[in-house]
């Protein structure tokens, strides 16, 4: 790990976006993972995406749990809300934050022990309730933190860094999170910021529940020859179904592409998304078919990755609860003690 | 592109700024270290070696290093190299005991050195410890050349002149001071093996205008006047003077008039103030000591009564871009300018002048009346007859002196041991790496956040009244080591081993200047497009690997690197490694040093 600050000299042609604000400006402190550890890959796409959709960041409340991913909130965003919570309660805590008050942007970061052990549940509540986050899990089939044990999303048949076989069978945080009714689901590599930033900016512009799995290697313990999330495997398995171009209000849409490969979906608050697909019989809004597409692929040994399933016009959990459109915490007291004459209208009219 | 070779000792050489752009190539970020280390005589000694002239150049030199410094790109200055060379020399205690001792014995080779400048005194300073038997001519009394004679003691104390030239002489040269060589063909024929011939541009450039004769009185030849000045021949002048010229000699001549009685003193300059050839700071200085620089203004008469200077005519003139771009000052049509003055000070060029080198002894001159001298043997078509400083190619300034003169000794030295001259010697360059630990190196890494500090000068009415009260006082032990912090270090390399690296972006995300990308490869003007920022500055390398795994290339933009070792630190398996570069210019006598120790 590394002991200065970042320098603050920035290139002198660094660009500044609709807020004025740089690059650097949605970086968080410095790294202290490992070297080379994907996740701060995954930080520095969070950063991209953040800046070249001009949000400002105290719209966003970063969530994490315990582990090494769950730390990467500290290394960007350092103008934003955070919280990190106990080991795999970040679903809860995000549910009832975005509860209190719905104006924020969520971002959960979690890891595979994170989400898929002792926040399996939590992670599987909040897929299904449709609360409006991202929920990005830094997937590198370890724990990293405890020297290098089979987390639950290591494939059967992984050797662990002192040779062990794994025996396991492997949860898949993608096809769970399709049964569960993720309404935006991918897969993505720290290694592929072409692919990610777009699917980081997509997830952030959706309505509802917005997975992502990134497979992120761990260079300290998962990078080896027979590892299944190591740098070389990952780049040789990945079979990319697609690239994004998020396009939003300033950007005009220009479709370049030969016929047939390219789609247009345009997201509930009006962003488009322009999918260059590069398996052309995929359909991204048929969620029975990338279930089965997944296991398929899985069974050959593949990685699909790119975006899976969206569904654009999808509602949350707001929506599905009818609560007021004013934010829960900007209530005033009497609009949440009416007094008792409206107590009074609403046993009535319970009787 | 193809792979970057980094064995070509150019390569790294060019990305420390300052080393490259100085003529003399002093290791610079090498020095500031030690400055920072508080290693004040080593750090003389570095500069010593290479530029000969330490605590003259941390005061005079025209710091060509310093619009080249990397810092001046993603800061808003430039590291103030000049006068940390200058803290060096003011903090270096006594360095004697670390000069070259006399040499045992002589080698029995005699060399004539015409003038005791800069350059005659670099020659005579890499040649002496090898033996040779050196003999220096100079028409003044003392050695030093224009750097006593023209340079005004409130920018270089007699002091600093007197030690530095003495550390030459005490080297065991023959001096023959208030001896003024009339002829060539005669030093020749006192059987020297070689000539060099560092006799600067001793003539300057007259203005022959209506009234010039009958106003001489008061009218002076601003590099005349300095050096009358200089050697106390001249202790005042009038109350109101005008200087003619943009150059350094021209700030030297108002702000010793402003010491001398001149209380009314103006420069007035043809072309425009940005157009001036004096350096931004010594404009600065003269406009410091309420000196109003008058500009577009073109010398047309000088006013006289009763054979008394009164003052000048100007001709209000415009800059205009002709058709074929040309810029070209025109006569505005406006009432021409009248300035009253008791002197006037010409100082608009110098001149070569070589009446003492006849033309008949196979040296030849070309039309302009300039020796041919080659530019990188520094010999005239005469085999043993070399020029160098001023004398060789026209006016420049002392640091050139300095190379010109290592580059003619190690031709003589190369003449005498009957060595072909042509083949000149590489430099020495060695790269080591500088980890100490996981993430610990050898140089100090942290990127100092503070803007360039300004060097103390001395309270403005203590300054004009004595002409020998120096003016900038130079940095404090504190200032000089905030000042040596803000070095980038560019001499510390981010060196890539292609084959360990496994492309896992954490250079590139970890880049605070963003000069590390990941692409294919492709013809560089295209290529330079596509990286993480495109990289526009074409004068600055871009360092390219060999095919990686994904079969992309690491492309590297030298242009704006910190060398904050950031890449390094990240990098899981030392891919990049920080390997300081220690660039050795050749000298005369090195190369054989150097042959025998690989042995």
């Amino acid at each position: 790990m590394s002991f200065l600050p970042k320098p603050r000299m920035h290139h002198p042609d660094l660009h500044t976006n609709a807020l004025g604000l740089t690059r650097r400006d949605y970086e968080g402190a410095i790294s202290t993972l490992c070297a080379g550890c994907g996740h701060d890959s995954i930080s520095a796409a969070i950063v991209r995406a953040c800046f070249e959709l001009d949000i400002e960041p105290h719209r966003v409340a970063k969530l994490s749990g315990i582990g090494c991913t769950s730390k990467t909130p500290t290394y960007f965003l350092g103008a934003s809300h955070g919280f990190n919570s106990v080991h795999g309660r970040m679903p809860s805590v995000l549910t009832g934050a975005n509860l209190a008050n719905h104006d924020l942007i969520y971002l959960g970061v979690s890891g595979d022990g994170d989400s898929a052990s002792i926040g399996f549940g939590q992670f599987a509540h909040s897929i299904r309730r449709g609360v409006n986050m991202t929920y990005i899990v830094e997937n590198n089939g370890v724990y990293g933190l405890t020297k290098g044990q089979f987390s639950a999303t290591s494939d059967k048949g992984a050797k662990s860094k002192r040779g062990v076989v794994n025996s396991d069978e492997a949860i898949d945080m993608v096809s769970i999170a399709l049964q569960l009714g993720a309404t935006f689901v991918a897969r993505s590599f720290s290694g592929d910021k072409v692919q990610l930033v777009p699917l980081i900016q997509a997830a952030l512009r959706h309505k509802g529940a917005a997975f992502i799995d990134c497979i992120s290697p761990c260079v300290a313990f998962n990078n080896h020859d027979g590892s299944t999330k190591s740098y070389d495997y990952v780049r040789e398995h990945n079979s990319a179904m697609n690239y994004l171009d998020v396009i939003t209000g300033r950007d005009e849409i220009v479709v370049d592409y030969a016929p047939g490969t390219t789609e247009i979906v345009t997201q509930h608050d009006g962003s488009t998304l322009q999918l260059r697909k590069l398996s052309q019989d995929y359909d991204v809004h048929d969620r029975v078919a990338a279930i089965a597409f997944l296991a398929e692929r899985h069974a050959a040994g593949d990685i699909p990755t790119g975006l899976i399933y969206v569904d654009p016009e999808a509602d949350d959990l707001h929506g599905y609860l009818h609560t007021s459109p004013t934010p829960l915490n900007a209530l005033t007291d009497s609009e949440l003690c009416p007094g008792s004459a409206a107590l009074e209208k609403l046993n009535a009219s319970l009787r | 592109m193809q792979p970057t070779d980094i064995r070509d000792p150019d390569y790294f050489h060019k990305v420390v700024d300052c080393q490259w752009a100085c003529p003399a190539h002093t290791p610079v970020p090498e020095y500031i270290r030690l400055i920072s280390a508080r290693r004040y005589a080593d750090a003389y000694m570095i500069n010593w070696k290479s530029n000969v002239f330490p605590g003259v150049l941390g005061r005079t030199c025209d710091r060509p290093c310093e619009p080249a410094c990397r810092r001046g790109r993603v800061d808003e200055e430039p590291v103030a190299i000049c006068r940390l060379k200058r803290v060096a020399a003011d903090y270096k205690g006594d360095v004697s005991s670390r000069m070259p001792p006399k040499p045992a014995a002589r080698n029995g080779r005699r060399i004539a050195l015409v003038g005791a400048g800069p350059a005659s005194l670099t020659v005579a300073r890499d040649l002496a410890p090898l033996g040779y038997e050196l003999t220096l001519f100079d028409g003044d009394r003392r050695g030093g050349g224009m750097i006593r004679s023209q340079i005004p003691k409130f920018r270089l104390p007699e002091e600093v002149i007197d030690e530095e030239v003495g550390y030459i002489l005490d080297l065991g040269i023959e001096t023959r001071f208030g001896t003024r060589v009339d002829s060539l063909k005669g030093l020749l024929a006192e059987g020297f093996d070689a000539v060099f011939v560092g006799s600067g541009a001793p003539r300057g450039r007259d203005l022959d205008l209506p009234g010039r004769q009958e106003a001489s009185e008061n009218i002076h030849i601003g590099i005349d006047w300095l050096a009358s000045v200089s050697f106390g021949h001249v202790e005042k002048i009038g109350r109101r003077v005008i200087v003619l010229g943009g150059g350094n000699t021209a700030m030297d001549c108002c702000r010793s008039s402003r010491r001398l009685g001149g209380e009314d003193v103006k420069v007035v300059v043809r072309s425009g103030f940005d157009e001036m050839k004096a350096s931004p700071w010594e404009k600065q200085d003269a406009l410091n000591e309420d000196i109003p620089i008058l500009n577009y203004l073109v010398p047309k008469e000088f006013l006289h009564e009763d054979g008394r200077l009164v003052g000048m005519m100007f001709e209000k003139v415009a800059a205009r871009i002709d058709a074929d771009g040309r810029r070209h000052l025109e006569a505005t049509g406006e009432p021409d300018v009248r300035i009253d003055a008791d002197d006037v000070l010409i100082a608009v060029g110098q001149q070569n002048s070589f009446p003492w080198i006849e033309r008949d002894i196979g040296l030849e001159f070309d039309r302009s009346g300039m020796p041919i001298v080659s530019e990188v043997t520094h010999r005239s078509t005469r085999e043993n007859v070399f020029f160098g400083g001023d004398a060789a190619f026209g006016p420049k300034n002392i640091i050139w002196a300095v190379a010109h003169g290592h580059q003619a000794a190690i031709s003589i030295h190369k003449l005498c041991e009957g060595e072909d001259v042509e083949a000149r010697p590489p430099p020495m360059v060695t790269l080591t790496s500088q980890k100490m630990g996981i993430h610990e190196w050898s140089y100090d890494n942290d990127v100092s956040n503070d803007l360039r500090f300004r060097v103390p000068h001395q309270d403005k009415a203590i300054a004009l009244r004595d002409i020998r009260s120096e003016v900038e006082l130079g940095y404090d032990d504190a200032l000089a080591f905030k000042e040596a912090q803000r070095c980038l270090n560019c001499d510390i390399q981010t060196v890539f081993t292609d084959k360990l690296c496994i492309e896992c972006d954490a250079c590139v995300d970890i880049c605070p200047v963003d000069c590390i990308s990941f692409v294919d490869n492709g013809p560089e003007a295209e290529l330079r497009q596509r990286l993480t920022a495109p990289a526009h500055n074409l004068t600055q390398a871009l360092y390219v690997s060999n095919a990686l795994k994904t079969g992309r290339v690491m492309a590297k933009d030298e242009d704006v690197c910190l060398h904050c070792g950031l890449c390094a630190e990240r990098c899981p398996t030392g891919a990049w490694d920080m390997q300081g570069t220690l660039i050795d210019m050749a000298q005369a006598g090195t190369e054989k040093v150097l042959a025998c120790s690989r042995h």
